[in-house]
C-alpha cells in the first residue's frame, strides 16, 4: 500500500513536475507574472481604497497616508504597484488576441509574451520619469 | 440517446450550473479595467505631489468620481473571480477552501464598499 492511501487520504497524493522541474520559457515566467501581479493588485486595491478613505476623511489624516506613501517605503510599493498594473493590463490585452484564435503559434507566443514584458517596465519606467520630472 | 430534458440543453449550464459566466464576467471586466485603469493611472499621476485642495476638488469632479467608482466595482469584481481561481488551484483541502472564498468574497465587498463610500463623501459632503 503506497504513502497515497494512507489514512491521510487525498492530501498525501504525490503531486505532478511542478515549476522546479522545467526550464523557464518566456511564455511560462509570463504566465506566472500575470498571475502574481494580479495577486499583488488585489492587496494593492486596499491602498487605493484607503488613499480615498484619507481623502475623504480630511486635511491631517490624508497628510498623514500621503505621508507614508511619500516616503522611500512607500514610493517602492507604489512603483511595484504601477509595474503590475502594467504587466497585467499588457497580459490582459495578450489574452484578449489569444481569445480571439489568433496569435496562437510558438514564435508568436513568444513575441507576444516577450512584448508585454518590454512594454510594461518601458511604460512603468516612463510614467515615474514623467511625475518625478513634472512634479 | 440524449438523456438530457430540452430545459437543460436550451440553457447551456453544464454540471457547475454557472456556464462561461464566470470566463465572461472576467473578460467584461477585464475590458473596462483596461480603459479605467488606465484613467487611474493618469490621475494619480496628476494629483503626485499635489496639495489637499487640489485632491478633494479633483475627485469631487462628477465625471472623475464616475470613472473611479466604475473602476472600483469593475476591479473588485474582476480580482474577486481571479483571486477565487487561485484558491480553487492551489488549496485542496475542503475546509480551508471554503473559509478562503469565503473571505475572498468579503475582501472584494470592503474594499468596494470602502472605496465607494469615501468617493460618495468627497462628492456630497
Amino acid at each position: 500500500m503506497s504513502d497515497a492511501r494512507t489514512a491521510q487520504g487525498t492530501d498525501n497524493r504525490p503531486l505532478s513536475p511542478h515549476l522546479q522541474i522545467y526550464r523557464p520559457l518566456i511564455n511560462m515566467v509570463m504566465s506566472i507574472l500575470h498571475r502574481m501581479t494580479g495577486a499583488a493588485l488585489y492587496l494593492g486595491s486596499l491602498l487605493l481604497a484607503w488613499w480615498l478613505v484619507a481623502a475623504s476623511i480630511g486635511p491631517e489624516y490624508f497628510a498623514f497616508v500621503n505621508g507614508i506613501f511619500g516616503s522611500l517605503l512607500g514610493k517602492i510599493v507604489l512603483f511595484g504597484f504601477t509595474w503590475s498594473l502594467l504587466h497585467h493590463m499588457m497580459g490582459g490585452i495578450r489574452h484578449f488576441i489569444w481569445d480571439t484564435g489568433r496569435g496562437l503559434d510558438i514564435q508568436s507566443v513568444k513575441t507576444l509574451s516577450k512584448m508585454s514584458g518590454i512594454i510594461s517596465v518601458a511604460a512603468t519606467l516612463l510614467i515615474w520619469g514623467a511625475v518625478l520630472l513634472t512634479g | 440517446m440524449n438523456m438530457r430534458t430540452p430545459l437543460k440543453n436550451v440553457r447551456h449550464l453544464g454540471s457547475a450550473k454557472e456556464g462561461a459566466d464566470h470566463f465572461w464576467m472576467q473578460r467584461v471586466t477585464a475590458v473596462a479595467n483596461l480603459v479605467l485603469g488606465l484613467f487611474l493611472v493618469w490621475l494619480i499621476a496628476s494629483l503626485a505631489g499635489a496639495d489637499y485642495a487640489t485632491v478633494k476638488s479633483t475627485l469631487a469632479n462628477p465625471i472623475v468620481a464616475l470613472l473611479l467608482a466604475m473602476l472600483i466595482v469593475s476591479a473588485t469584481i474582476h480580482m474577486r473571480l481571479g483571486m477565487q481561481v487561485i484558491i480553487e488551484d492551489y488549496i485542496t483541502r475542503e475546509s480551508t477552501k471554503i473559509v478562503l472564498l469565503l473571505l475572498n468574497n468579503f475582501f472584494a465587498i470592503l474594499v468596494a464598499s470602502a472605496s465607494v463610500w469615501a468617493i460618495l463623501k468627497l462628492s456630497f459632503a
